[in-house]
């Protein structure tokens, strides 16, 4: 059968600090194993972003060790291992949809036949046939984001990392694209690393939600999230769903003595 | 010429370079070195400083006539100032006019860029023919037209770009046009107005000079720096054109200044909410 | 598929006539207010600001009709030798409208990638923008012609130089303009800086570029008629505005001619330019009131 596989992503007493003396993540631990869905929760400034940054090669650490996909993070972005989705999608203004989507195998060098038909897969797998020669302006800001999302999986990245991809986004869209996310994620057998405010969102989605606490940023819990897959709209009503959430903004508060209950998104049962 | 609607000194230039004085250092190196550099490349190999004389013999040239070239130049600023301030005054008021009525602003619009295109300094022989060489307004006329353009286009452009939610917010109060237009278009044009200021007080002295060339009385600054440069003086001419220039960065620096005491609540190019 | 194309090309078919009909307007209120103003000043014999006769303010039919005349006995009509003197202006500046823009860009570039440069350089690149160059045009054109430089070449110098630095500071604010978070995006591709100048920053920098293209195109036309003047380059525009100047109160008809061919020449280049940025770029509309 499958032998256990190594992790994605592994971080070690990872610890950041910038020049201005502010330490945004302390003594990280964390191991992402393949096809995880891990959700990375808590208050602003917890530094998850910086930490989702970090496994990109975007930061570099103050301390502490990362191995993505068995490389140094350098290497593993030098090498195209990962596809990133941040919160605007930043699409090009000049370029098409599908020369959006195409931009990352543009660099790696694909002939033009194999580009298109990696578009049209791709654009097919989010959804936006049809819409090859349409402007970034000219889609909403959902379909914007499916277009983000498209070009991260281009090349077939064996990691996804996403930093609020929905934050932007009303909540009918937001629940929408929870469950094409999920299905591109079964499609797409990706492991994804992805960062939230939203806790009912951090479990509808995740296999598991790892906690942090406000500045500095450490991990106070990680949550395994049971629910079985696949995952529907119905998932939000059942009980197990609800004692979950409870337990992620449980764990925000613990994690930030009380206060944090009020930093965070409130769920969408309690509007 | 310049410019309708690009800053000849972008705004926040001095922030792009960085806000350290360690940050000039480079350009102050740079000036020096070409100072230095100019002087002995010039003195060291004897190079006939033909187009561009030594720094110090236009400084020599400078202070030898300095009584005369004053007064040179302060008769074309004259020009130039009363140019400005007739051409503005129009550009504002037709600014104005257009905003207030907007189907003919929109559509009159395109034509006002477009004839920023038009050589117009190249009517000044006309002008000299209409008011006379020596006249001092056949050069302001020149000017006044050179201001008009930048300063209504800009003014118009500040005029019909405020935010949507700003005049929805208005008309929520029931406020009528004159009133949305002097708590909320007036006040959120300036920034636009300013600019246009700026670059019609660089054009005006240069339009002003320029206009000279074309003819005008002896104790004008442009038909001096001419005079000089067919008699093949270049370092007089020079001192000329580098007071031309002290002029025109002085009154664009007291645009400058009057926009930064009226509008010192920096704005959004996109409007202004409340007064 | 096809009703829609039909629906389109109407679509813009209308705006266009709107234009066409609000240009022919334009012209038409202008002509009739500079002959009302003509007939009124002549009729109550006002002076100010300006004496009005037939030499200050010809007829515009009058000046219409100067194009059709031959300015000398049993010469080519008027407008020959203007065309011939607009073709020659124009390729002075067009040159130098070429040579600054492509010099600007590039040295926009390099002071994209080096932030030393950048500081040491970019103060003096902005400060050239208040020396008035058009000021320095004769000393340039006539000094230049002593040491025996044909004088187009001068002018186009000086097209050059009006070109070069609004599109070398507009270009570089344009290459830095784009979302730091696209750069992000490129540094997480691994994306040499080669891709990312042709990728990001060069089409991200082009609405700025063509700002300055638009102004420069002006200015190097303007130029390049300042600069013929002093020195009389015989056959560009800015010689024929010496010439007819000279002849003014003979025939004053021909100056004007001069001039509104000028302001031809001016309104075709920048329309060129309008044009091929309309056909380059096409962006997200602003949303304004």
């Amino acid at each position: 059968m499958t032998e256990p596989a190594a992790a994605v992503v592994s971080i070690q007493g990872l610890t950041k600090s910038f020049r201005t003396g502010v330490t945004a993540l302390e003594n990280i631990d964390l191991e992402v194993a393949p096809r995880e869905f891990v959700s990375l929760i808590g208050p602003s400034g917890c530094g998850k972003s910086t930490l989702l940054r970090i496994i990109g090669d975007l930061v570099t650490p103050s301390s502490g060790t990362i191995r993505v996909n068995g490389k140094t993070a350098h290497q593993a972005r030098v090498d195209h291992d990962y596809g990133i989705v941040f919160q605007d999608a930043v699409l090009f203004d000049w370029r098409t949809v599908s020369k959006n989507v195409s931009l990352p195998l543009e660099l790696l060098g694909w002939e033009r036949a194999r580009r298109k038909q990696r578009v049209a897969e791709l654009l097919e797998l989010v959804e936006l046939t049809g819409f090859e020669s349409s402007r970034p302006w000219q889609l909403s800001g959902g379909m914007q984001q499916r277009v983000s999302i498209a070009r991260a999986l281009s090349f077939d990245p064996a990691l996804l990392l996403m930093d609020e991809p929905f934050g932007a986004l009303d909540e009918m869209t937001r629940e929408r694209l929870n469950l094409e996310l999920l299905g591109i994620w079964e499609k797409a057998e990706s492991t994804i690393v992805f960062v939230t405010h939203s806790i009912p969102e951090a479990v509808f989605l995740s296999t598991r939600v790892v906690v942090m606490s406000p500045r500095p940023g450490r991990i106070s819990e990680t949550i395994e999230v049971d629910l079985p897959y696949p995952r529907n709209a119905m998932t939000h009503e059942e009980p197990r769903f609800f004692e979950l959430v409870t337990a992620v903004r449980e764990a925000l508060a613990a994690g930030h003595g009380g206060r944090a209950a009020r930093d965070t998104a409130p769920a969408a049962e309690e509007r | 010429m310049t410019s309708t609607v690009v800053e000849p000194i972008p705004a926040g230039f001095g922030r792009e370079i960085g806000g350290r004085l360690r940050d000039w250092v480079p350009a102050i190196l740079v000036f020096f070195v070409a100072i230095a550099l100019w002087e002995g490349v010039t003195t060291l190999f004897d190079v006939e400083t033909f187009l561009l004389p030594k720094p110090s013999d236009i400084a020599q040239a400078f202070w030898d006539d300095k009584g005369t070239l004053w007064d040179y130049g302060l008769y074309t600023f004259k020009e130039a100032a009363g140019g400005f301030a007739l051409g503005s005054s129009f550009g504002i008021l037709m600014a104005l006019f257009l905003a207030r009525f907007r189907a003919l602003g929109s559509a009159l619009l395109p034509f006002a860029i477009a004839a920023n295109a038009i050589p117009i300094i190249a009517f000044a022989p006309i002008t000299n023919n209409w008011f006379g060489l020596l006249n001092p307004f056949s050069k302001m006329a020149i000017a006044a037209v050179l201001c008009f353009f930048p300063v209504m286009v800009n003014t118009l452009r500040g005029l019909t770009s405020v935010d949507v939610r700003s005049i929805e917010l208005m008309r929520s109060y029931g406020a009528g046009e004159l009133q949305t237009f002097r708590s909320v278009r007036i006040p959120s044009s300036l920034p636009f107005m300013f600019t246009g200021l700026k670059v019609a007080a660089v054009l005006s002295m240069i339009g002003a000079i320029v206009g000279e060339y074309f003819g005008g009385p002896t104790n004008a600054l442009g038909v001096s720096i001419l005079n000089d440069t067919q008699l093949f003086n270049f370092p007089r001419a020079w001192a000329g054109i580098v007071l031309a220039s002290a002029f025109g960065i002085v009154f664009y620096g007291a645009v400058a200044l009057a926009e930064r005491l009226t509008t010192s609540w920096h704005p959004s190019s996109r409007g202004f909410r409340g007064e | 598929m096809t009703a829609v194309a039909v629906e389109t090309r109407q679509a813009r078919i209308v705006p266009a006539l709107g234009r066409l009909a609000t240009f022919v307007l334009v012209v038409a209120v202008l002509w009739g207010a500079w002959e009302g103003y003509k007939w009124l000043w002549e009729t109550m014999g006002w002076t100010w600001p300006f004496v009005v006769d037939d030499t200050t303010m010809p007829h515009i039919h009058d000046i219409l009709n100067a194009f059709r005349e031959p300015i000398t006995a049993g010469g080519p009509a008027l407008i020959h030798p203007l065309l011939a003197a607009a073709w020659f202006t124009a390729k002075e500046a067009l040159a130098g409208f070429a040579l600054g823009a492509i010099f600007g860009f590039a040295l926009a570039v390099v002071l994209v990638h080096s932030r030393l440069l950048e500081r040491g350089l970019l103060p003096y690149v902005v400060a050239s923008q208040t020396v008035p160059i058009l000021a320095i045009a004769p000393m340039v054109v006539i000094g230049l012609g002593s040491k025996g430089v044909e004088g187009w070449k001068a002018v186009s110098v000086l097209a050059a130089y009006l070109t070069f630095f609004p599109v070398a500071i507009n270009s570089l604010r344009g290459l830095k303009s784009a979302d730091p978070r696209a750069f992000e995006l490129m540094d997480s591709y691994a994306a040499s800086s080669w891709s990312v100048l042709w990728r990001l920053r060069v089409p991200a920098s082009l609405p700025y570029l063509f700002t300055a293209l638009k102004i420069s195109a002006t200015a190097a036309v303007i130029g390049a008629i300042i600069g013929e003047t002093p020195a009389s380059i015989q056959e560009g525009l800015g010689g024929a505005i010496v010439n007819f100047n000279q002849y003014y109160s003979l025939q004053p008809t021909a100056l004007w001619a001069t001039n509104i061919v000028c302001a031809v020449l001016g309104l075709v280049l920048f329309g060129l330019v309008a044009l091929t940025e309309r056909l380059v770029l096409r962006r997200a509309p602003e949303h304004v009131a």
